[in-house]
């Protein structure tokens, strides 16, 4: 019976703490419970002689203080329980970009370097990793318990989990929301290696094109260029052509949108642009771009932002 | 006028032996026992659906061949328990017969809604079972799109009308109850003069009333983007799936609390009988419940916190996750404060009552760990959380439901239930719950996730130990099953008041006459008024 | 037909506390019912909020002249009906008849007008959501969306006028029974009714007036 669950990241640990508070906490509130209960079953069991004096007068003193004290506790939890949760939110500006594509039922998986996986990822432990995540059907869930960590994945947006791996091992890996008939076999293996050894495993799984290389060549096929400018310079000035915005320096910075609104251009924005464009119209243009929905699969729409990623040079991975 | 030894022979049950008498009824207590007869046949289907799940997971491949036959299994189990047993349970039996009961009244506001109430509930059951032998649906009781709305190839739209038609049998019973609790309270009734049961069930209908109609336009816009394609939850068409799941758990969380509260009620009204003594902090009691209700609307978002939602969105529900909590455990410590100094009998309803405590409190307190942000993250979406909420709902609730059912069994059958097998079954059931489902609490923070057909080897130990605490557990709910029939022919009759409780429906006979009482009772002692009696002053 | 000869179910202490027990009652439905056309108009303008160019381009297409009739017919129903309560309130059951008569006739006009003409007309221009959706290019998806919500919306309004139709058709049968002293099915009826005029008057502006700006 296997009782222990390896705690293979920096945060894994952190979150183990929190959870041995939180049984600590219920067992003293329960051994009270039980205790109490215990004793008073005894004690005061209908036919012993104990004196049961009068009953108490004023009984608010005696709620308030529980109650306090609950609250007190509670909010100690939360606040603690808050605290490293935050921190998912916080991914560190270098971290390595890895792209996770659900399907049902299996784990497409994307290495910079186009290397490509399925129901396996491989990671360099020592260094900070960000998956950038979508699904091709239904909601799934990417979820590694000897991480601590899961989070959903979803059909029409980009979500991201970070971590960084401490332990080198092979580690499960579950889709943990309910996605159809194969729910229980979208699982694989996580597999944590020192970075040399990484390397090496790089090397030698049939690296494909870089995924940035890949992205230029399907912003040619797809005429993205042709409004966009060859290296994503924006439209032309030239009469009759189409006025497009620059992607160049795009990725991480801020743009207004025709609402008002000021959205930072990430992943997810970009891909909403190239699949409803209208949602996510940049103020100061014409509504002429074209949807790409059901042109472009998921694997190739992240080629394309890995490469519009690239034209902004602070942002090479 | 005091009727405690009158033993008649006349009462409600025998105001008409004819089918028509039965299935036309406008008689709470009658359509209480209609009631009960429908959830217990569904509380045995979910159950047997529950039986097939433990045995599947006896081994790491599955016992069951067909992942997909699984997911069926686990679905209906949800369904079923959910809006067939769990929501209406407590409220449609122990609160149909005995609200006008306890408030000194002849019948509830509007008896044939409530007659009504009970049709539109088997008319759902009979759609639900329907979709059960047409093939079943696969989604899970949450039915999440767009797995729901563009992929099951189940009978997801026969489901959720099946879910539907039931919404309307809560919420009409959710009105009644309310109007009926502020009209016909008998003379010198005052609010602060109420049961803490009919406070309970006032939260409870409260929540039916005002969360039961999200549910169903929640369900039927999923049938509308199902049956036409397009909608509102789809992403490639500019829809969002998050908008599900926001409107789904608006109703779903409070309607954890429509399980529960009922439940707190029950224990409210058998601990105080069976310790001889007031109950402790009654208006602390009375006033949790209510901010029970209230706060219970405010934390649906605790069911997302790994679902893409953002990270203000998290802190806020964490907060009042954890507020939430504050109330039951003001009113687990009343429980306690109401024993000590007390008188305390052992009989069966007590045994249930304080297994309901310790298994409760065990489940709120597991509760914490999921309301706690970054331990939800690694919980959730396991068999921590599932045997979160079977501690709470079935620790707790079932228990409950058992609780009541035995106390006021005399009231309702007229009859005593035979009391070693009732203490009995109570052992039983709370050892058998522990087996089944503490197990599952370490299975889920070994990672094991919910919802799996088949499972890594590492986890066969702990998951055959659940399936054994199954077995035993079963036997705890069929045993009163047999026994509580069995006092239907042979039991010993009951007197107007067994227990030596306080409350108006203990003043009238067992069982009590269609019209309830002779003449409108008039009330002067506050609730729960237990005179403390002489106590010859010696020590142990 | 004095108050004390009156009759109650056995439950009631007299016939005032039952009327105001229905009258309550229908005050709670009629809560209920908020929470469930709530969500509807949630999500619309959730939806109208990322799909705002959309949205706007499906509400051109909406009949703004007949959706302005209907409005008038609707709220001249209500009235008629509230002033056959006044009517038999101030014991004047022959005006209850007649008024009850104008407001069922209007309600029936109201839906006469809705899908008798207004959604066979939109079922013409090919407004119906689906693969055979009229609207194309960039602003088809939230034009669609908009409709979805149209039809629905409009369907469960038109549902609950038909069921109103016939709360308020009851009503003329059982005129005869009705006298100052009595006449709670009227105002329970007519509460209902008056809910049924709300929703419209929600629904009217998102339908036709929102995102129509020139």
């Amino acid at each position: 019976m296997n009782l222990w669950l390896p705690q293979a990241t920096t945060d894994a640990a952190e979150v183990d703490y929190l959870i041995i508070a939180l049984v600590l906490v219920s067992c003293a509130i329960l051994a009270l419970v039980f205790g109490l209960i215990l004793l008073y079953m005894i004690k005061y069991r209908a036919g012993s002689g104990v004196d049961r004096g009068a009953p108490p007068e004023k009984t608010w003193r005696l709620e308030i203080a529980w109650t306090v004290a609950t609250l007190l506790i509670f909010f100690g939890l939360f606040v603690w329980g808050a605290d490293l949760y935050v921190r998912l939110f916080q991914p560190p500006p270098d971290a390595l970009h890895i792209y996770v594509v659900g399907k049902q039922w299996m784990w497409k998986v994307e290495h910079q370097g186009g290397q490509h996986e399925i129901n396996s990822l491989h990671l360099p432990i020592g260094r900070p990793i960000q998956l950038v995540m979508t699904s091709e059907d239904v909601i799934h869930d990417f979820s590694v318990p000897a991480f601590r960590i899961k989070h959903d994945v979803l059909p029409g947006r980009y979500e991201a989990l970070w971590f960084q791996v401490e332990k080198p091992g092979t580690y499960h890996l579950f889709c943990t929301q309910l996605c159809g008939t194969g729910h229980a076999s979208m699982t694989g293996d996580i597999v944590a290696m020192p970075a040399p050894e990484y390397e090496l495993w790089l090397a030698q799984n049939g690296a494909g094109e870089p995924m940035v290389a890949e992205g230029r060549i399907l912003f040619m096929r797809y005429g993205c260029s042709g409004c966009h400018g060859g290296n994503g310079a924006g439209g032309s000035q030239s009469v009759g052509a189409v006025r497009a915005p620059a992607l160049a320096g795009l990725y991480g910075s801020p743009v207004t949108l025709v609402d008002g609104t000021i959205v930072t251009a990430d992943e997810r924005y970009i891909r909403d642009c190239v699949l409803m464009p209208e949602k996510r119209r940049v103020a100061g243009y014409p509504p002429l771009m074209p949807s790409f929905t059901g042109q472009i699969n998921e694997e190739n729409l992240l080629r394309i932002i890995a490469y519009i990623k690239s034209l902004t040079p602070e942002m090479q991975p | 006028m005091s009727v405690t030894d009158l033993h008649t022979e006349k009462s409600y049950l025998t105001d008409g032996f004819t089918l028509r008498s039965w299935l036309l009824t406008t008689d709470h207590k009658r359509i209480a026992l209609l009631y009960l007869g429908s959830i217990t046949l569904f509380f045995f289907v979910g159950g047997l659906a529950a039986a097939l799940i433990r045995y599947n997971l006896i081994v790491p491949e599955g016992m069951i061949g067909s992942a997909e036959t699984y997911n069926k299994l686990f679905t209906m189990h949800g369904v079923v328990m959910v809006w067939f047993f769990l929501i209406p349970a407590i409220p449609v039996t122990l609160g149909n017969f005995l609200v006008p009961l306890m408030l000194g009244a002849r019948d509830l506001a509007f008896p044939r809604l409530n007659l009504a109430s009970w049709y539109l509930f088997v008319l759902a059951g009979i759609v639900a079972l329907y979709s059960v032998v047409a093939g079943g649906v696969d989604t899970g009781w949450t039915f999440y799109t767009p797995l729901t709305s563009a992929y099951s190839k189940g009978h997801v739209v026969a489901t959720v009308v099946a879910i539907f038609i039931a919404g309307f049998s809560s919420i009409a019973t959710g009105l009644n109850f309310i109007i009926t609790i502020h009209q016909l309270r008998a003379p010198g009734m005052t609010w602060y003069k109420m049961p803490v049961f009919l406070w309970s069930l006032y939260a409870t209908s409260v929540i039916l009333v005002l969360a039961t109609p999200v549910l169903a336009m929640t369900l039927l816009l999923l049938a509308f983007e199902r049956i036409f394609h397009i909608g509102v939850f789809d992403p490639a068409i500019g829809g969002d799936p998050l908008l599900f799941q926001h409107l789904f758990w608006f109703y779903s969380h409070p309607a954890v609390y429509v399980m529960i509260l009922p439940g707190f009620g029950v224990i409210s009204e058998i601990v105080p009988a069976f310790s001889s003594k007031t109950l402790f902090g009654y208006k602390f009691v009375v006033w949790a419940s209510i901010s029970i209700a209230v706060i219970s609307f405010l934390v649906w978002g605790h069911h997302m916190f790994v679902a893409g939602t953002s990270l203000y969105s998290a802190l806020v529900f964490s907060i009042l996750s954890f507020m939430v909590a504050v109330p039951s455990a003001i009113k687990v410590f009343n429980w306690i404060g109401t024993m000590h100094n007390g008188f305390i009998r052992f009989d069966a309803p007590m045994l249930y009552a304080i297994g309901f405590i310790g298994l409760f409190t065990m489940g709120g307190l597991t509760g914490l760990f999921v309301a706690a942000l970054a331990a939800d993250v690694h919980l959730t979406q396991t068999y921590f959380v599932v045997a979160h909420f079977h501690y709470v709902m079935v620790g707790g609730m079932v228990s409950a439901f058992f609780a009541g059912l035995h106390f006021w069994w005399p009231k309702i059958t007229g009859r005593l239930y035979p009391e070693m097998w009732g203490r009995a079954g109570a052992v039983i059931m709370f050892l058998g719950f522990n087996l089944t489902f503490f197990p599952q609490f370490l299975l889920g923070y070994l990672g094991m996730p919910r919802r799996y057909h088949s499972y890594p080897p590492e986890f066969q130990v702990l998951n055959v130990l659940s399936s054994a605490g199954a077995t035993v557990l079963a036997v705890g709910y069929l045993l009163p099953l047999a026994y509580l029939t069995w006092s239907l022919l042979y039991g010993k009759r009951a007197s107007a008041n067994p227990w030596n409780a306080t409350g108006l429906e203990w003043k009238t006979q067992s069982p009590p006459l269609t019209e309830n009482f002779i003449s409108t009772p008039v009330v002067t002692d506050p609730p729960y008024h237990y005179p403390r009696p002489e106590v010859a002053q010696h020590h142990d | 037909m004095t108050e004390a000869s009156l009759t109650h179910d056995f439950q009631y202490s007299n016939a005032r506390h039952q009327a105001e027990s229905a009258i309550s009652g229908m005050w709670l439905f009629l809560a209920s019912e908020v929470l469930f056309f709530g969500p509807l108009f949630l999500a619309w303008i959730y939806s109208r909020h990322w799909n705002q160019s959309g949205f706007d381009e499906g509400a051109r297409q909406t009949d703004l002249m007949l959706g302005t009739v209907n409005t008038v017919i609707l709220l001249t129903s209500s009235l008629a009906y509230s002033a056959g309560v006044a009517f038999i309130e101030a014991g004047n059951r022959r005006r209850l008849i007649q008024c009850c008569v104008i407001a069922w006739l209007l309600g029936a006009a109201f839906l006469v007008v809705k899908f008798g003409i207004e959604w066979r007309h939109d079922f013409s221009k090919g407004l119906f959501p689906g693969p055979e959706f009229a609207i194309v290019g960039p602003l088809r998806d939230g034009a669609q969306l908009f409709f979805v919500f149209y039809f629905l919306g409009t369907a469960l309004h038109g549902l609950h006028m038909f069921v109103g139709l016939i709360l308020v058709g009851w009503i003329i049968v059982r005129a005869r029974e009705f006298s100052p002293g009595y006449y709670t099915p009227v105002s329970v009826v007519g509460l209902y009714w008056s809910f049924v005029d709300m929703v419209w008057i929600i629904l009217y502006p998102l339908i036709y007036l929102v995102g129509r700006g020139p």
